[in-house]
């Protein structure tokens, strides 16, 4: 966006201080406008034609550098792009990479839709939420229309999850848009040979379209056609080769695309990007090493500039770390690296309920929480401000001490909580048991190096009279 | 025969060329076109072939625009310093070859702002005692996890490490309380075993460290090793010193905060340490345990070194071998009852430490502390590719991948 402060946005808002968006004032509103945390309909003034000028300018000069482009219909639809920045400090990023795994048509129907299922239904545990997969590619390699059309019907009775069509026949894309025409699918793609049939197709289905060159002039000259055309829902494909110099050059093309978009204002390939991983898989015949050599190839991509890319592995090692990859770097770098110190409930503890004590590093806290809650332990958690440092790095650095916990366990108060005056300290932080039972004088129980094990650890060593029996 | 076309087609080529009314047609049902008397069918047929060529040859004519892609090059002030580990012979040393990471003036990889002087290296870990490991791991070292030595050999021989790390952790008061005395003879074991050039870890203790590192710097004198690590919460002193007065280099070690790095930094400095006697570790978190922290602390350091500051450009070492921290490299299954299945921890483990390790290597990684050989392997190969090193490339149709069959 070409705004930097909150000022700047402030004098294209009516200034009336109003509050219908809910801000206090317009100021407020315009920060968190400048933010992307808020929208500009959210202001109803501005659709007064006394602002209206103000109001037009305003949406262009918020537009961020990189065009937004949505892919599918509905509550399943992504919209990809819209970055603003080359490094997610600057800011953050905000689109999260959509990573679409794929089918083609010459699979037996059965395995055809188990694999869209398993796609579509896989799921991650992660700070708070389930992780999800974000679409489906259907690769047209039976060279069959009517085959391929029966593809994408079965695809599309099996998911609601966006869909990309796969090929560069127009007319096997038509054919299959025909079936998905409604569901707003990506088009894959435009090359230098066949773009003006692609071109045709788009503009009647209006749906977005990939440009595809490992050629940046002709990738440049591709978009700009189209986007003449009156097509600005175009995804750039600056070709992904699995190795030597044409992987070293792939990456290289994705950064000059993004800073050129980016830090140059390059308006006519200011376009999501697209990668395609799975190319991995044509020089590796060890099934194995071809999902780890895709899923390194994916994390260069996630890291630098894909928007969304397309692969083949979907077996569970591969998605664990593509998708937790995808969260990592796109989480907001502004949101909290801790959560407040203090005691907090889990389920409906008593004063015989145990009380576990962790760090307030939000990953830690949060994972900790969830696989206490998950298995329904009644219980206290005592979060000890580590200035948002995880177990280990604050055992190492002398952020969890011995002090540090009595401080904890005086200002909240725990001896008000529980009657057992024992506590549960994480197993990383064992070495700090002895000292804290002499500082504390209560009872210190190690529990398990990863939260996980909590639920067989209570087995064993809930309440503390079995443990004791243990020894 | 004359092509057929759909309701659809015949309005879109109507409307394109503003025909507003066709007098005297009447259209019904689905591409039943019923003629009145004014126009006859062989004209509208003709009128049609007329405007579907017309249509044909605009988009015949239809051609691409011409235009040049240009991009800005990144112009950076600053330059990351050049630190060279290991000395051979001919500097007093007795190591077979050395190695130089940093002297970087662009961001990793980006070779068309500046090309990348030296390629990231991998240095394999060894213990000085058996430690507990992640089974995927432990296979691949339980036959010398008794001695140093022969671990050492292992990962230069078979897993093709760049340099080994030794890791004093018997040391720790709270596990052997190996006297510093034992701790250096370990070191010269490993000195003795492998020809490659070597780091030398503590065990973490704040108060033993200064004293084992001590007097491993002084048993490896001469040998350019690196001294892992000082930091802000010991007697880092006492380790600048003694890797100064034995020829080595320190890393400096912070928990991921940029503003600790440059003052420990800076009281490196004063202390006399040669700038090219410097290596960073900014701490490294495993992918979904703090990746995304880590690898913004890095990827900041190295912009603000790459702008001018040079209290922050120093090559960087990152401990890859925390990815087995994450449950998921390890555990057998999930302990979320909802999640889908996590399939073999045997193919999580070793991606885990591979992903955390190349994200570190686009951020500004120099060095990586591994352990899993394949993981190892991988990230080596990958990096090695991006600098630019395994140019042979296998020759591929770009577009192949659409029909490729599995």
């Amino acid at each position: 966006m070409k705004l930097s402060s909150p000022m700047d946005v402030w004098k294209y808002l009516p200034g009336t201080n109003c509050r219908e968006c809910g801000e206090k004032t317009c100021l407020a509103f315009a920060s968190l406008l400048l933010d992307r945390k808020r929208s500009l309909n959210e202001c109803p003034l501005l659709s007064d034609p006394k602002y209206a000028d103000k109001g037009k300018k305003l949406q262009e000069l918020l537009a961020p550098e990189v065009r937004e482009v949505k892919i599918g219909v509905g509550d399943n639809a992504r919209v990809i792009g819209g970055e603003d920045v080359l490094h997610r400090h600057e800011l953050t990023f905000f689109n999260r990479t959509a990573l679409i795994y794929d089918v083609w048509d010459t699979m037996d129907e059965d395995d055809l839709r188990n694999r869209v299922r398993g796609i579509a239904d896989w799921r991650k545990f992660y700070v708070g939420e389930f992780l999800k997969l974000d679409g489906i590619a259907i690769r047209a390699i039976s060279g069959d229309p009517q085959q391929y059309r029966a593809c994408v019907k079965s695809v599309s009775e099996e998911t609601d999850l966006p869909l990309v069509l796969c090929s560069f026949d127009p007319e096997m894309l038509e054919v299959g848009l025909k079936e998905v025409s409604d569901r707003n699918p990506l088009l894959y793609a435009a090359n230098e040979s066949n773009w003006r049939e692609l071109l045709g197709i788009a503009k009647q289905y209006r749906v977005p379209v990939t440009l595809s060159s490992a050629d940046l002039d002709m990738l440049t000259r591709l978009a700009l056609t189209f986007s003449q055309a009156g097509l600005e829902d175009l995804v750039l494909d600056p070709v992904t080769y699995p190795t030597g110099e044409g992987l070293k050059g792939a990456f290289e093309r994705f950064i000059k695309l993004r800073r050129a978009a980016i830090s140059d204002g390059n308006r006519a390939i200011a376009y999501p990007l697209l990668a395609v991983p799975m190319t991995a898989w044509m020089v590796h015949d060890d099934a194995l090493y071809a999902s780890y050599w895709e899923a390194m190839m994916a994390c260069l991509f996630i890291i630098r500039y894909a928007d969304i890319m397309i692969m083949h592995s979907i077996e569970p090692h591969a998605l664990i770390t593509e998708r937790t990859l995808v969260d990592n770097i796109y989480t907001d770098p502004r949101r909290p690296v801790s959560v407040e110190p203090g005691i907090r409930e889990i389920g409906n503890p008593n004063p015989e309920s145990p009380l576990f004590v962790t760090t307030n590093f939000a990953l830690t806290y949060y994972t900790v929480e969830s696989d206490i809650a998950s298995n329904k332990i009644d219980s206290y958690l005592m979060v000890v401000d580590t200035e948002g440092l995880g177990v280990e790095a604050a055992v190492a650095g002398g952020q969890l001490t011995a002090d540090m916990i009595k401080d904890t366990l005086e200002t909240y108060e725990a001896d008000k909580r529980v009657k057992h005056k024992t506590m549960v300290i994480p197993g990383l932080a064992a070495r700090i048991s002895g000292e804290t039972e002499d500082v504390t004088g209560w009872t210190v129980l190690v529990g398990p190096r990863d939260s996980g094990r909590i639920p067989g650890w209570m087995e064993d060593n809930w309440p503390p009279e079995k443990a004791a029996g243990n020894i | 025969m004359p092509k057929e076309l759909s309701l659809t087609e015949i309005m879109e080529i109507l409307e394109e060329y503003k025909v507003v009314t066709l007098e005297d047609v009447t259209i019904e049902g689905d591409v039943e076109i019923e003629l009145g008397t004014a126009i006859s069918p062989v004209m509208i047929q003709a009128l049609l072939q007329q405007l579907q060529s017309a249509k044909e040859l605009r988009e015949k004519e239809l051609e691409l625009v011409d235009a040049r892609f240009e991009v800005s090059k990144a112009e950076w002030n600053g330059k990351i310093e050049e630190v060279t580990i290991g000395a051979t012979a001919a500097d007093g040393g007795t190591r077979s070859n050395t190695v130089t990471i940093g002297g970087e003036k662009a961001l990793p990889f980006y070779n068309f702002d500046n090309p990348m002087p030296n390629p990231p290296v991998i240095s394999v870990d060894c213990f000085d005692m058996p430690i507990p490991l992640a089974k995927a791991v432990r296979v691949h070292y339980q036959d010398v996890m008794e001695d140093p030595g022969e671990w050492a050999k292992k990962n230069v021989r078979e897993f093709g490490a760049d340099m080994v790390t030794i890791h004093l952790i018997s040391t720790d008061p709270m596990i052997k309380d190996t006297p510093a005395r034992e701790a250096a003879k370990t070191v010269e074991e490993v000195l003795q075993a492998v020809k490659v050039p070597i780091v030398i870890g503590g065990s973490g203790n704040p108060d033993k460290d200064p004293v084992v590192l001590e007097a491993a710097a002084e048993a490896a004198a001469g040998e350019r090793c690196l001294i892992a690590s000082a930091n802000l919460n010991m007697d880092y002193e006492r380790i600048a010193k003694a890797a100064k007065a034995n020829g080595h280099v320190v890393l400096s070690w912070t928990q991921l905060d940029i503003n600790a790095q440059k003052t420990l930094n800076r009281y490196l400095f004063k202390l006399g340490t040669p700038r090219e006697d410097i290596v960073i570790d900014p701490t490294t978190a495993a992918l979904g345990y703090g990746l995304d922290y880590a690898f913004t602390n890095i990827e900041r350091m190295r912009i603000s070194a790459l702008k001018g500051d040079s209290d922050l450009a120093f090559p960087i070492s990152c401990g890859v071998t925390n990815a087995w921290g994450a449950r998921e490299a390890w555990m057998k299954n999930s302990p979320i009852k909802e999640d889908s299945d996590w399939g073999p921890a045997a193919y999580r483990g070793p991606l885990y430490e591979i992903i955390t390790g190349l994200t570190l290597a686009i951020a500004g990684g120099d060095m990586f502390m591994m352990m899993h050989p394949e993981a190892s392997a991988a990230v080596k190969k990958i990096t090695q590719t991006l600098f630019g090193a395994i140019t042979e490339g296998d020759n591929l149709n770009a577009e192949d991948w659409v029909t490729w069959k599995a």
